[in-house]
């Protein structure tokens, strides 16, 4: 019995690819927003000791990876694109409508139809990704600096440092997410930065914990002791060993928080907390398209598909970080 | 020994209100945004410095911090949440009202929920198609990437308008409350589902099923005498993260569906930046989440009886 971990601690040295998973394990693979993964899995190898092969590993890992997993790098590709180019997506104004072209249905000019101002709905979209996309990268950026360095001042110093962070973390829990950022709102008043920033804060506690969870089982592994053994300090040991396998998992809530602040940050535009009317964004457009929904279907129907798209692909991507690790 | 555990967690579950208290005090009442300054600096009320500060003194905005924060916290211990000073009447007022509606909703949300969690769980496991099977227990995870608002406006759309099956004008009481428990009921049913599903998974590879099959017990009777109590057991520990994902989505669907209850009031308030009605629907929520966890962590050995010998009782 005495083996085991230390096997496991090989095996992830090593960094044996595992192979593609069952079907029906695929089909669940995506966690639940609320649920931390629990199951101790072998750790990575450090990022940098294998860095030359590292491009030759990529493409393996692409070439056997499954259909969805393309499909949701396309779909994130896309939307990236969108945020970055959009005006070669589309040639038709986000903000200024065309007269006489008012609530008209999907059709060959008009590819998602128009709104009740003659704005295209097909460029409202893709003009939105960039209020949604940076948004979403601003919260996970938020969440994921704080939470970690939260978690890993509570995890690696431990004593009296750990208990008073680990219960504001219980205390920040305890509230709804939704709530906790309508509190930041209600501080920061109004606007696309203000609510990412509340949906950044709402997550740092989730973030936070994992990290805390992940440094402590690290900092027990063999190597870490080994490290500490051959006279490594503290702080060059946390750098070097502790933080870049705790990192793994981490970097797999991010890929799911984004997906989540999305949908979050959809949700604060939806009521009317975010971007202020003009501005695309896709929780607006939702909001905006419901007061047509018994002629017009485009104009909440798409959005939210759109959205639905890219929370779907954030979580596969996730799925995929937490089960591969290879 | 049970009455050392008793007490121990009561314990802890007081000192995360007192801080969750605390905090909320901290951040909603003591920093900037001052919700009396905002409606009383209205320059179409003309109103004096001397006045605003005579309205200030009423409020007991003019008082120390550690003062307000004494007075606050025996308010709430005695149930009086302060003052809403958008709609000039107290907070505790607005909750009485709006948390009836709310809580209903919540109930039938959640009832639905599991429900539906249970039967997607148990039918993915019974089924004998294997695409079945599998496209059953990919809808959580489909299910989770939906905007509840979204969700929400999509029910309207086809139900109502498309099918017309409920009335959009004035549906009957309980008529009009099905699209809302939906659309609050599926996005919590899904994270369930999941974790049943794995739940499932997991006790169906312990030794007493390959036992109980072996004995010549079929599939469905393994299911319901043997893996379904182990399975359901682990959700609880959930019940309290799900009641604030329960809570959060009463207030989206509330706003989706132009219902009175706890939602509106919190979508007023932050509309309006009154913070003593947020601050007092954030400590009622997290004392709600703090007690649920309390009592499903006193219940869990009653339901589960190999962690009472572990407590010694």
């Amino acid at each position: 019995m005495t083996t085991t971990s230390s096997t496991a601690s090989l095996g992830a040295f090593t960094g044996t690819a595992q192979p593609t998973p069952h079907r029906f394990e695929r089909a669940v693979a995506a966690p639940a927003a609320v649920v931390v993964p629990t199951v101790p899995i072998p750790a990575a190898p450090p990022p940098r000791a294998h860095s030359g092969t590292w491009g030759r590993r990529l493409v393996q890992r692409a070439r056997r990876a499954p259909i969805s997993l393309w499909l949701a790098w396309g779909v994130l590709a896309l939307v990236a694109l969108w945020a970055v180019a959009p005006g070669a997506f589309t040639s038709y104004s986000a903000t200024v409508g065309v007269a006489g072209q008012q609530l008209q249905a999907p059709s060959a000019a008009h590819w998602l139809g128009t709104d009740a101002l003659g704005r295209d709905g097909y460029a409202r979209l893709v003009f939105g990704a960039v209020h949604s996309l940076s948004g979403a990268f601003l919260a996970v950026a938020v969440g994921l600096v704080l939470g970690t360095l939260l978690g890993v001042l509570a995890g690696s110093i431990g004593g009296w440092v750990e208990d008073v962070i680990m219960r504001t973390v219980d205390v920040l829990l305890s509230v709804p997410s939704l709530l906790l950022s309508l509190s930041i709102i209600i501080i920061l008043g109004f606007g696309t930065l203000n609510a990412a920033v509340a949906v950044g804060v709402a997550s740092v506690a989730s973030f936070a914990r994992l990290t805390r969870s992940e440094v402590v089982r690290v900092r027990r592994s063999d190597y870490v002791e080994a490290a500490f053994g051959s006279g490594g300090r503290f702080g060059a040991v946390l750098w070097r060993h502790v933080l870049p396998n705790s990192l793994t998992s981490v970097i797999a809530m991010a890929a799911l928080q984004f997906g989540s602040a999305i949908l979050s940050i959809s949700t604060l535009g939806f009521l009317g907390y975010g971007a202020p009317p003009p501005t695309p964004e896709w929780g607006l457009l939702i909001a905006e398209g419901r007061n047509y929904i018994s002629t017009a279907w485009w104009l909440t129907t798409v959005p939210g598909l759109v959205v639905v798209a890219v929370v779907l692909a954030a979580n596969r991507i996730s799925a995929a970080l937490t089960k591969g690790r290879a | 020994m049970f009455i050392k555990y008793l007490a121990n967690r009561t314990g802890q579950a007081l000192l995360v209100l007192w801080a969750a208290f605390t905090a909320s005090f901290v951040l909603l009442q003591l920093l900037p945004g001052d919700a009396i300054l905002i409606k009383f600096l209205n320059p179409e009320l003309g109103l004096g410095p001397q006045e605003i500060a005579d309205i200030r003194a009423a409020y007991g905005a003019d008082t120390s911090v550690w003062q307000q924060y004494q007075h606050t916290l025996l308010g709430f211990l005695s149930g009086n949440f302060g003052y809403s000073v958008q709609a000039g009447v107290p907070v505790s007022q607005g909750l009485a009202t709006n948390l009836p509606p709310t809580l209903r909703l919540a109930g039938l949300g959640s009832a639905a929920a599991l429900l539906l969690a249970v039967l997607l769980a148990f039918a993915s496991q019974l089924t004998r198609w294997g695409w079945l099977r599998s496209a059953l227990q990919s809808l959580p995870s489909l299910f989770i990437s939906v905007p509840v608002f979204w969700l929400g406006i999509m029910l309207i759309q086809v139900v109502s308008f498309r099918l017309g099956w409920i009335p959009v004008i004035n549906p009957g009481k309980w008529q009009g409350l099905v699209l809302p428990t939906l659309t609050l009921a599926i996005p919590i049913a899904a994270p369930l589902a999941q974790i049943l599903i794995r739940n499932i998974d997991e006790v169906l590879t312990q030794p007493f099923v390959a036992v109980a099959r072996a004995k010549g017990a079929t599939r469905q009777w393994v299911l319901w005498k043997h893996v379904a109590r182990n399975a359901v057991l682990p959700t609880l520990t959930i019940a309290g993260v799900l009641f604030g994902e329960l809570l959060a989505g009463a207030v989206v669907t509330e706003a989706v569906f132009g219902l009175n209850g706890l939602g509106s009031l919190t979508q007023q308030a932050v509309g309006n930046q009154d913070t003593a009605v947020l601050q007092a629907v954030v400590v009622v929520s997290a004392t709600a989440f703090v007690f649920i966890n309390l009592v499903v962590d006193l219940l869990y050995p009653v339901f589960d009886p190999r962690l009472r010998s572990r407590l010694g009782t």
